[in-house]
């Protein structure tokens, strides 16, 4: 249907404009966040002069992310001597894309009814309802795995063919620890899937609007808080940020698997971590965190614990979804930079002994207990 | 072969359980930076500066220590000409050679015929040692705190005139003030 194509095209266009625009801006966010942090002023000179005047918008410094792009772009493209040229050309991208394609899946908002929105909508779109979410498929969450896993495999071929032995290293340190760490996210999350009783992330999101011991949000936060903590500390670790970033260790790796990228394709490893950080804060967001809704809060409008309802206009929820899906976001990204810039590194054989001593039985005891406690709560 | 064993350090650090279970003071890290990152940004929003840093070239320190050697000035005479008889002492001296002096003859002051036409400092290259200053019998050069606005982005506006070095308010440098109090010690013949 037309319809559903001009929706769909709507939907992939923000998508992509929310995460480019995340990937530039966090690079920004991160350097000043850093600065506050530790008492200085950060990134503040690059600014846009409008033409022809002499008015230059500096905004914080918020130009920063596109002064670095355009210097990405701009170097000189080197290339090692030796190389597979195949793996060393298409690895960036390996590495980039899936990160774009996780997003797919997430729902940035509750249901979407044009007809609703403006009476000029209505005669085309007649009662039509979108879920907003690019792909609408039941099998959600297997698919963030799916995508999430794929990285794994450009970091590998980076490292490989760059034919330089601190690339190697590093792809062999990245290989283990990612693959050691997606077990654990895996893990974390299957409590989730036997409360929630599916692997669609709408599904999930709709489920906690709810509300547990008759006050509180039925986020899974308040369910599964120790599934929460140990997916977070997974999912930085999968994203090699520090204090997991023992593939790229300056000190003892130069750059790790990337050493030898420069120009833009070294530009892609960042911009993919820019984004993932944007990735898996909306992965907790919607896992975790109740989504795109406020507590208590569903697509009519709000039902408070107590049994008041109070219902909004279908446009009034719309916006506020989008902004506090956004809003939730940008804060979970905020958190884990917080902890990039707290935290000093672990040693190799802490980082693997961490995921395989620690936080594995600890994500299995979790799997188990929730798993009886749904068993006993199902059988009353 | 001995299995390898660890030195063990006199000042050993050691970790009480509760730091050993690692968790709690991963908390504590977190809460100490977060807490200090929600001060500053309130700062910021509340409209004071959040940061102990400053804007280089537009904002200056002001809290200079008193002994700091920042940058040159001239001393000048109660008239306004600098002090400087252009004798390259200080020029001779200068370890790094920055100093450049050209000399020029004044025929209305008969007392000090020869005055600088021309004193430069190359700032990109000045150690600020102070030896000019201990060199100069005429105590026409000094040190003050304050550090001259450098930022450039070539060298030949690293180069401070003597336009600029005398241009330096004398009356705020009451160190020696000129002439020396407790009698004229300048001899001055008349023509």
């Amino acid at each position: 249907m037309m319809q559903d194509l001009v929706v769909d095209l709507v939907f992939i266009g923000y998508a992509l404009a929310v995460l480019l625009l995340f990937g530039t801006v966090l690079t920004w966010v991160e350097r000043k966040q850093a600065a506050v942090m530790s008492d200085r002023i950060g990134a503040n000179r690059a600014y846009v002069r409008i033409p022809f005047t002499q008015v230059k918008l500096v905004w914080w410094g918020l130009f920063h992310g596109l002064a670095d792009g355009l210097k990405m772009m701009l170097k000189e493209d080197f290339r090692p001597n030796a190389y597979d040229r195949f793996a060393y050309a298409i690895a960036p991208w390996v590495v980039f894309t899936p990160v774009l394609l996780v997003f797919s899946v997430i729902p940035f908002g509750g249901t979407l009814v044009p007809g609703k929105l403006a009476p000029a909508l209505a005669g085309w779109f007649g009662d039509r309802a979108y879920p907003m979410q690019i792909a609408r498929i039941d099998a959600g969450l297997l698919v963030v795995f799916a995508f999430g896993g794929l990285t794994i495999i450009g970091a590998m071929l980076a490292g490989w063919s760059s034919y330089n032995k601190f690339s190697l290293l590093g792809a062999l340190r990245a290989g283990s620890q990612m693959i050691s760490y997606e077990l654990i996210m895996g893990l974390t999350v299957l409590g989730l899937i036997l409360i929630y009783g599916t692997v669609d992330l709408n599904a999930m999101v709709q489920q906690q609007s709810g509300v547990v011991l008759g006050f509180l949000p039925a986020w899974g936060f308040f369910l599964q808080p120790f599934a929460a903590t140990l997916f977070l500390t997974a999912a930085i670790a999968e994203n090699k940020r520090i204090p997991f970033d023992l593939p790229e260790a300056e000190s003892e790796l130069i750059a790790g698997y990337f050493t030898e990228y420069s120009a833009m394709k070294m530009g892609l490893f960042m911009f993919a971590e820019f984004i993932e950080i944007a990735i898996i804060a909306a992965l907790f967001t919607t896992l975790f965190l109740g989504g795109y809704n406020l507590p208590f809060m569903n697509d009519d409008g709000f039902v408070l614990p107590g049994g008041h309802a109070v219902p909004l206009g279908h446009t009034v929820v719309v916006v506020l979804q989008l902004v506090v899906f956004l809003v939730k976001v940008l804060i979970m990204s905020s958190f884990q930079i917080l902890v990039r810039w707290t935290l000093p590194r672990f040693r190799w054989d802490q980082l693997l002994g961490f995921a395989w001593r620690f936080m594995f039985p600890l994500a299995l005891i979790n799997v188990a207990v929730t798993a009886v406690v749904v068993w006993a709560l199902q059988n009353r | 072969m001995k299995p390898y064993r660890r030195k063990q350090y006199w000042n050993e650090p050691t970790m009480s359980l509760w730091e050993k279970a690692y968790l709690p003071e991963i908390v504590r890290g977190l809460a100490i930076t977060s807490w200090v990152f929600l001060r500053n940004m309130g700062r910021w929003m509340s409209f004071r500066k959040g940061a102990l840093t400053t804007y280089y070239p537009e904002e200056t320190r002001f809290d200079y220590a008193p002994r700091n050697r920042g940058k040159h000035i001239l001393t000048q005479r109660p008239d306004g000409r600098p002090q400087c008889i252009a004798c390259n002492m200080c020029a001779t001296v200068c370890p790094a050679k920055v100093i450049e002096i050209e000399a020029a003859f004044d025929p209305d002051d008969p007392a000090h015929p020869k005055y600088p036409s021309r004193f430069e400092i190359d700032y990109s290259r000045c150690i600020f040692c102070g030896l000019c200053v201990e060199a100069c019998p005429e105590d026409a050069i000094r040190m003050v705190k304050e550090v001259p606005d450098l930022p450039s982005h070539d060298r030949e506006h690293m180069w401070l005139s003597l336009d600029e070095l005398l241009n330096w308010n004398p009356q705020s440098d009451v160190a020696k003030p000129y002439p020396p109090k407790g009698g004229a010690t300048t001899v001055r013949r008349t023509a």
